[in-house]
C-alpha cells in the first residue's frame, strides 16, 4: 500500500460521511421547519442553548427522541467526526506501512483533536 | 424574521459563498460570517460556529477529487497539522475572552489580505526546488507531482519557519471560523518552496482537520447553533459542489474582480461596524 492509494481510499470515505452527516441534517432540518416554520426568530444576542445541543450526551439523546434541533446536531457531530477519522486512519495507513515516524506524527494530531474535543463531552 | 425566511435566506445566501469560494479557492468562511453579521444582524459567535461547519464539509467532502489529481502531500499534510491544530485550540479559546468588536475588526483585515490575493494575485509559479534542506530530508518531505504528463520530483524547505505560519494560521481558523487556506498556502509555498498546486491541494486537505480541533470549543460553548448552522453547511455543501461542476467553463479571471470587490466591501463594513461597536 503506497501513500495515494491509502489518500484515496480515506478520500473516499470521507466523502460518504460527508453525505452521511448532509442527510442527517437534511432530515433534521425538515422536522425543525414543519414545527417551527412561523416561530419569530432572531440571532441578534449570543445565548448558548443549553446542553441538548452542546454536549455529545445532550446531543445523542435528544437526538434519539427525534428532536429536530439534536437531529441536525447529531450530522454535525458526523461531519466532525471525519476529519478525526482521517487522522485516525492515517494513524492506522502508516503503521502498516511501517512508517513509525509518520505513524507517531500523525498520533499526536489524533491527540491534540482528541482534546478539543473532550471540551464537548 | 420567522424562522421559515430565515432558513431560506441563509441557505441562499451560503450557497452563494460555497459557490464563489469553491471557484476562487478561497473558500466559503471568508463570505458567509460577514453575510451573517452584517446582512442579517446574526451574533459573530453563531456565525463562526455555523462557517466552521461549512468549512469541514467542504474540505472532507473535497479530498477525494484532490487525491485523484495526485498533488496532495499526506505527510507534508500531517506534520503541519500538528501546528495548525494546536493554533486551532488556542484560536477557539481565545474566541471566548476578546470581545465581538476585536474579532470582527480582526476578520475585517482577514478580509483585505484574500481581497488583495482575489484581485492582484494570479497563479504564480516560484522556481522548482528539487534538493530538500537537511531537516526536509530527515522527515522525507519531499514527492513528486504531475507536469505536462510526467512526475517531476519537488524538495521542501524552512520546515521551522513553514511550521510557526502554521500555528498562525489554525489560531485565525480557530478566532474566526475560518479556513485560512489563504495563509497555510502562503506557507507553504512562499517559506517551504512546495509547489503552488501541491501547497494549495494539501492546504484543503489540511483545513478540514485544522477546523475539527476548533469544534469541539466551539460546541462546548455553544457556537454551533442547529437553527443557524443547518441551512449554512447545506447551503455551502450544494454551492461548493456546483462550484466544481462549473470550474472548467467559467471566466475566472473576470470573478476573482468581482469577487475581490465584494470581500473588500465587507472588509470595510466589518472594520467600521467593529470600531463603532455595532458588532
Amino acid at each position: 500500500m503506497d501513500d495515494r492509494r491509502l489518500e484515496l481510499i480515506i478520500g473516499n470515505l470521507l466523502r460518504a460521511g460527508v453525505l452521511l452527516a448532509a442527510a442527517v441534517v437534511l432530515i433534521g432540518g425538515v422536522l425543525y421547519l414543519a414545527g417551527h416554520n412561523g416561530d419569530r426568530i432572531g440571532y441578534r444576542q449570543f445565548s448558548p442553548g443549553g446542553p441538548a445541543i452542546q454536549s455529545v450526551a445532550g446531543i445523542l439523546q435528544s437526538a434519539s427522541h427525534l428532536d429536530s434541533e439534536g437531529l441536525i446536531q447529531l450530522g454535525l457531530l458526523l461531519l466532525i467526526a471525519t476529519p478525526v477519522a482521517r487522522v485516525a486512519l492515517a494513524v492506522v495507513g502508516f503503521t502498516l506501512e511501517r512508517d513509525r515516524l509518520y505513524a507517531v506524527v500523525s498520533l499526536i494530531v489524533l491527540a491534540i483533536l482528541t482534546f478539543s474535543l473532550l471540551h464537548a463531552m | 424574521m420567522t424562522a421559515l425566511v430565515f432558513t431560506f435566506v441563509v441557505l441562499a445566501l451560503s450557497a452563494v459563498a460555497g459557490f464563489l469560494g469553491s471557484l476562487t479557492g478561497l473558500g466559503g468562511g471568508v463570505i458567509i460570517v460577514p453575510a451573517l453579521a452584517l446582512a442579517l444582524g446574526v451574533d459573530i459567535k453563531y456565525a463562526i460556529g455555523a462557517s466552521l461547519v461549512s468549512v469541514i464539509a467542504t474540505s472532507s467532502g473535497a479530498a477525494a477529487a484532490y487525491v485523484r489529481e495526485g498533488f496532495s502531500n499526506i505527510r507534508i499534510g500531517m506534520l503541519l497539522e500538528i501546528a495548525t491544530t494546536l493554533g486551532a485550540v488556542v484560536g477557539a479559546i481565545l474566541a471566548a475572552h476578546v470581545t465581538t468588536h476585536v474579532i470582527a475588526i480582526v476578520f475585517g483585515l482577514v478580509l483585505v489580505q484574500a481581497a488583495y490575493q482575489s484581485l492582484f494575485k494570479a497563479e504564480h509559479e516560484t522556481g522548482l526546488v528539487v534538493e530538500s534542506d537537511a531537516l526536509g530530508t530527515r522527515l522525507r518531505l519531499g514527492g513528486d507531482y504531475p507536469v505536462d504528463g510526467k512526475r517531476e520530483t519537488y524538495g521542501v524547505r524552512n520546515v521551522p519557519a513553514g511550521f510557526g505560519l502554521m500555528f498562525g494560521a489554525g489560531t485565525l481558523s480557530g478566532l474566526l471560523g475560518i479556513g485560512s487556506g489563504a495563509l497555510k498556502v502562503i506557507a507553504m509555498d512562499r517559506a517551504m518552496k512546495i509547489p503552488f498546486k501541491v501547497s494549495t491541494t494539501t492546504s484543503n486537505f489540511m483545513i478540514g482537520v485544522t477546523a475539527a480541533a476548533s469544534a469541539g470549543v466551539y460546541l462546548s460553548r455553544g457556537y454551533i447553533d442547529p437553527r443557524v448552522a443547518m441551512p449554512v453547511m447545506l447551503g455551502v455543501l450544494a454551492g461548493a459542489f456546483l462550484g466544481t461542476k462549473v470550474l472548467v467553463h467559467a471566466r475566472v479571471s473576470t470573478l476573482r474582480i468581482v469577487f475581490g470587490v465584494v470581500v473588500l466591501a465587507l472588509a470595510l463594513e466589518m472594520i467600521v461596524n467593529g470600531f463603532i461597536g455595532r458588532i
